[in-house]
């Protein structure tokens, strides 16, 4: 194979001008490491909150109120989920596919420990709500179905609340006070680990019962109290939607709309919000590598600039191949091979670069997600590279076959 | 008249090139035969055309009429892919200013038209230590040309010109960058390859470089005005002419060719 035979030449004009050589390199190098880490951290940061969604279970519905549109609560969510509807989804009857129902009221509240108090986001709900959101204790336990019954004083908090009142976590047995009213801490969540998506760590559980008759001043819709949103299992991963429509059913019935009404609630399973979060961290990638791929751009410029000054140098050279043979496809390849060369060196370089970077990432403890550079990925990189070398090579490339030989050879 | 054997023939061939609104004519209807084996200095001041016939010959440039014929080709009718292949093939070209690679190793420089013509590297590195052997560098084949004196790049370059064996060597001013024994020591090269039927073409305007050939062609304004062969070419030439000092008679063969032909014979 001919072709093979001109990178030897390619390497050792290379090898003659190493700074300005690497000079040139640098725009590919630093184009192709930018453009690689950056969709590393697009797909990590997408395979971390994706992972973490997946981990709260996949077969989850949330209930929520839509939010109204006019009149003087414009904004707020509309007050029309109630304990209820809570109730008539949990008849199984009507709702083969769902498995738990699970009402929430949450409001953010001061919770006060001796001389230590906290602000927490604090939520009434159920015993099944641990099972349904997948919560790890670290500690003691949830509430159990007697405390919800008995709407006892008893509340679960997270990691962080813990260490803000007691500054330690094993404090199962201590008491809080809500408004001045003491609460036992029955247990403690397990740590998130992470400021990441769904963290508990700020979060604190009370039995639904006290939430409604006592901690908050809970409005009543059709008397019954109303929720801030239910959540609910269904069967399994493939039931969802069927789950969905069932739930959909007896809420619009419930409500009271007629066919024409749009729906006063919604209904998001974990599988629409794992399409947006994928569509959204996609999209930012995407802004982000064509930023980077600017640089690509740039760098390839680069290349064409030094390949012309190189020709114009080796004006001589190339009149001198000619005389001694040189055809005019031996002389454009030696020059296209020369800046393809320079750019997958470059390319490779930048490879490298961004591979130690997310070496380094993946060593930093406590860093939310690693650096994922993938194959195709790496593939893509050496393939921009070697075209930019191609298509920014070709033009001095030509330049350079068109020497006449005579004025060349007299050019100094 | 040109023999079938002509290697180089050329019939009334006139070269006219495009100065902006002007032509110039710098060969005005030359006709030349030079058959193999021959050695031949071509002469004349700067502008009487010898450049653009050295270009001709070495199938650098095309006649703009008349014929050339190299070995039978005619210039005329070859793409710019076959010239290339004969200037490989066929001619082996001698500068004044040596045009070596500035960063390459001698073996390297005399490989290059083995390159161009295909052959594999293993085989066009021996042939070009061989070749670089014939001319006395064989250890200097890994040199640099920052490493080597003139005389010794001008033997690179006649080695680069001489590894794929060609009919032809067409050597332009091959002295012109060296001192007076150095120059000796590259003429002495050249005739010991004449002497060994290599066919010899120097262009040069050096009085004592001409004198040595067996034919001078002395050109002005684009035309032949005389071609000596043999003594004449050293006694006749210069009065006949008029362009320089009366012909001095051929200088005695220097010590250093005896020097360089040992050491041909060492490292052969």
């Amino acid at each position: 194979m001919k072709l093979v035979r001109y990178f030897p030449v390619a390497f050792d004009s290379i090898a003659s001008n190493k700074m300005r050589a690497s000079l040139t390199m640098l725009g590919i190098i630093i184009g192709v490491a930018a453009v690689l880490t950056i969709l590393g951290i697009g797909r990590g940061a997408s395979e971390s909150i994706l992972g973490e969604v997946a981990s709260q279970g996949t077969t989850r519905l949330t209930i929520s109120p839509v939010t109204e549109t006019d009149g003087e609560g414009a904004g707020s969510p509309v007050q029309t989920l109630t304990m209820g509807d809570v109730k008539a989804l949990a008849d199984p009857a009507f709702h083969p596919d769902v498995v738990e129902v699970v009402p929430q009221y949450a409001g953010n509240l001061q919770l006060v420990a001796g001389s230590n108090n906290s602000q927490v986001r604090v939520t009434g709900t159920t015993a099944a709500y641990a099972d349904v959101l997948r919560l790890e204790m670290a500690e003691g336990r949830f509430l159990t179905e007697d405390e919800i019954t008995q709407m006892s004083n008893v509340i679960v908090i997270g990691t962080t609340v813990a260490s803000d009142l007691f500054e330690r976590t094993q404090v199962v047995g201590e008491s809080v006070r809500i408004d001045g009213e003491p609460y036992t801490v029955v247990g403690v969540l397990e740590e998130s680990g992470n400021a990441g998506f769904g963290s508990n760590d700020e979060s604190g559980f009370i039995p639904i019962g006290a939430a409604h008759g006592r901690v908050f001043n809970v409005p009543r819709y059709r008397g019954e109290y109303v929720v801030t949103s239910i959540s609910a299992d269904a069967l399994s991963e493939e039931r969802v939607e069927a789950a969905e429509l069932q739930i959909e059913q007896t809420l619009r019935l419930r409500h009271g709309l007629n066919a024409e009404d749009d729906n006063d609630f919604s209904i998001s399973t974990q599988a629409s919000l794992l399409e947006t979060i994928d569509t959204v961290t996609g999209t930012l990638t995407l802004l982000l590598s064509s930023i980077a791929a600017i640089s690509l751009v740039v760098g390839g410029i680069g290349i064409m600039n030094i390949m012309l000054v190189s020709v114009t140098e080796r004006t001589k050279e190339i009149g001198l191949r000619k005389a001694l043979g040189a055809h005019t496809s031996d002389v454009l390849l030696q020059f296209l091979i020369e800046s393809l060369v320079l750019t997958l060196l470059g390319g490779l370089i930048g490879i490298a670069i961004s591979y130690g970077a997310a070496l380094l990432v993946s060593r930093i403890p406590n860093f939310s997600f690693d650096l994922l550079i993938g194959v195709d990925a790496v593939l893509m990189a050496v393939g921009v590279s070697a075209g930019c070398g191609l298509v920014f090579g070709l033009y001095p490339a030509m330049r350079a076959t068109q020497l006449d030989p005579i004025e060349a050879l007299r050019y100094e | 008249m040109p023999g079938p054997s002509a290697l180089i023939d050329m019939q009334e061939v006139t070269k006219v090139y495009q100065m902006g609104e002007t032509k110039v004519l710098a060969l005005d209807g030359v006709s030349l035969s030079i058959e193999e084996g021959e050695y031949v200095a071509i002469v004349g001041t700067s502008g009487s055309g010898k450049s653009t016939l050295m270009n001709i010959v070495g199938l650098l440039d095309r006649p703009t009429d008349g014929v050339y014929r190299i070995r039978g080709h005619s210039a005329g009718d070859l793409t710019g892919r076959q010239l290339a292949d004969l200037r490989n093939r066929e001619i082996g070209f001698v500068f004044q200013q040596f045009n070596l690679l500035a960063r390459a190793p001698a073996w390297r420089q005399v490989e290059l038209p083995l390159f161009y013509a295909g052959i594999a590297r293993s085989a066009s590195r021996r042939r070009a230590l061989e070749t670089l052997a014939q001319v006395g560098l064989a250890e200097r084949a890994d040199h640099k040309p920052e490493e080597l004196s003139g005389g010794q790049q001008q033997r690179v370059a006649i080695a680069r010109a001489l590894v794929n064996r060609p009919s032809l060597l067409l050597a332009d001013e091959p002295t012109g960058a060296l001192d007076t024994r150095t120059g000796e020591e590259v003429m002495a090269l050249f005739e010991k390859l004449h002497a060994e039927g290599l066919t010899l073409i120097i262009i040069t305007h050096d009085q004592e470089v001409a004198d040595r050939a067996r034919r001078v062609i002395t050109m002005r304004d684009g035309a032949i005005i005389s071609d000596l062969r043999g003594a004449a070419a050293t006694t006749a030439s210069g009065g006949t002419n008029g362009l320089r000092e009366p012909a001095l008679a051929p200088l005695p063969r220097p010590a250093v060719i005896e020097q360089i032909e040992e050491k041909v014979y060492e490292a052969g």
